[in-house]
């Protein structure tokens, strides 16, 4: 069962990394794309607690920071995702699920993510804040994510989480 | 550590371990405790741990992928780049067809429609090179014919955008669906109909990964068209409308002039960028006091927010999986 759990949840994730490369491009919302991998990690955050979704954040983020368009340093990606699993993981134990505090979950983690992985683009040298982005630019973009990452909740939070419930109860011995 | 540097040690007995069992009590409650609830409740001191030692992990990547160059994670990208590759190139072409209604709605043979469109895109190209400033000085200065024979022993080998970096990563990056069965090797020039739109920075067999000009990254040699005075383009690492290219003149006393074009300067071989390939017009023109340079922001003729088909500059001859349209516009 925790093999076929690992499996559907690697599967989701590089779903959610062809959809976010290859299809919402052609929607783009001044170049910002939904983090689907992110909504991945925040999902199984809400279902499996945070040692489930800091492991598939870490994996998750690996696969981005390492599959083609990507240029940036490997690991920025997969820390700005452990921590967006581990975050989203604890704040589950303290929170009434229902429909608000997912979409307020997921509003705090895409902060969170984008921003993490920004500013460990400055502290490697990675990103150079020039005149044409400044810190302006970067809250843009960090705003932009936030409300793509919320629009987008409402279509694929559900479904992520029926399908890590369904493969093993929470009543279930881990 | 201290764990690591006490001696090895065996239980001489059952009852030794149980007063020592600190270390195995901690294992146990890795596993977690169960609320009173039925919730189950993973123990934070485990979860602790994990944490730790995956940011661990995450800070041995970003130290292996940060020194020289990335070169150690360069085949780890390889592999990934091979087995997403593909993927990307199936999930770009179901969705393919739906962006692209319009365009397939006039001709029933999609091969037809590129063929066509890369001949249009040549013949684009070659009358841009002949924007006339810049021809013009070139035979003023004599190696017009030579830039010309080594214009000729280029090739272009089309490619579509199957993959577009998002903006939160901050750079400007796309998957390409032509690697090196296609003839593409790294540090190769791609150009499009409407002029330069990046080089290429690493291959998989089937996609290759292209840097944008307009990332914050690239660095081109740019020349002003008119006075063929040299500088080097930067990018902004911003699309869109803002999506500028900035030339610093190495000469502070030349002023270019605004809609002045600027074509690329060309290296060694042609790698990474080949010479004589339109990149946008100057529109505005900064001096800078405390540098003694001028700046001039440079909007690029491609438009990098809607990239669809592409050409790879190769070397003319070269190997290719598919048809590859040479400098005379004839196809192979």
């Amino acid at each position: 069962m925790t093999w076929l759990r690992a499996a559907a949840a690697g599967a989701l994730v590089v779903v959610a990394l062809l959809l976010q490369v290859s299809v919402f491009p052609h929607i783009a919302w001044e170049g910002v794309v939904p983090n689907l991998a992110l909504l991945v990690v925040v999902g199984a955050a809400l279902t499996r607690g945070p040692q489930f979704a800091m492991t598939l954040g870490f994996a998750a983020g690996v696969l981005l920071d390492l599959a083609p368009p990507a240029d940036h340093t490997a690991g920025r990606w997969a820390l700005a995702l452990l921590l967006v699993g581990y975050v989203a993981g604890r704040v589950r134990q303290d929170l009434r699920p229902g429909a608000g505090s997912v979409v307020a979950t997921v509003a705090a983690s895409s902060f969170l993510g984008t921003s993490v992985f920004a500013l460990s683009g400055l502290v490697l040298g990675d990103l150079d804040v020039g005149p044409a982005i400044g810190s302006g630019g970067l809250l843009q973009v960090v705003a932009i994510a936030v409300v793509w990452d919320v629009l987008l909740t409402p279509f694929v939070l559900p479904l992520v989480m029926r399908v890590l419930e369904r493969l093993e109860p929470a009543t279930a011995t881990v | 550590m201290a764990l690591l540097e006490r001696p090895p040690r065996l239980p001489r007995a059952a009852s030794e371990v149980r007063p020592t069992g600190g270390r195995e009590r901690r294992w146990r409650t890795l596993r977690g405790v169960r609320r009173p609830d039925g919730r189950y409740s993973p123990d934070p001191r485990g979860t602790r741990s994990l944490l730790i030692a995956l940011l661990m992990a995450c800070a041995t990547l970003i130290t292996l992928d940060h020194q020289a160059g990335g070169a150690a994670l360069d085949p780890a990208r390889r592999v990934i780049g091979e087995v997403v590759g593909p993927a990307e190139s199936a999930a770009d072409a179901v969705v393919g067809p739906l962006t692209r209604i319009p365009g397939w709605f006039r001709t029933q043979d999609d091969l037809r429609d590129q063929v066509a469109g890369l001949e249009a895109e040549n013949a684009g190209l070659r009358s841009e090179l002949a924007t006339a400033d810049f021809d013009r000085n070139r035979l003023a200065e004599l190696d017009g014919l030579t830039a010309a024979a080594e214009q000729a022993n280029h090739a272009l080998v089309p490619a579509r955008v199957i993959g577009v970096g998002p903006a939160q990563s901050f750079s400007r990056t796309v998957t390409i669906d032509a690697g090196s069965r296609a003839g593409i090797e790294p540090d190769m020039t791609v150009v499009n109909g409407d002029g330069l739109v990046g080089r290429v920075l690493r291959v998989t067999s089937t996609t290759a990964t292209v840097l944008l000009v307009i990332d914050g990254d690239s660095v081109v040699g740019g020349r002003v068209g008119s006075s063929l005075e040299a500088g080097f383009l930067r990018g902004r690492g911003v699309v869109g409308d803002d999506g500028r290219l900035d030339l610093e003149l190495i000469d502070d006393t030349v002023v270019p002039a605004r809609d002045d074009v600027i074509v690329t300067w060309g290296s060694e071989d042609g790698a990474p960028y080949v010479s004589g390939v339109p990149v946008g017009l100057v529109t505005q023109v900064f001096s800078n006091v405390r540098e003694t340079t001028k700046r001039a922001v440079i909007d690029p003729f491609v438009d990098f927010s809607s990239l669809d088909l592409v050409g790879v500059v190769v070397p003319s001859g070269t190997e290719s999986d598919r048809a590859v349209v040479e400098a005379d516009g004839s196809l192979r």
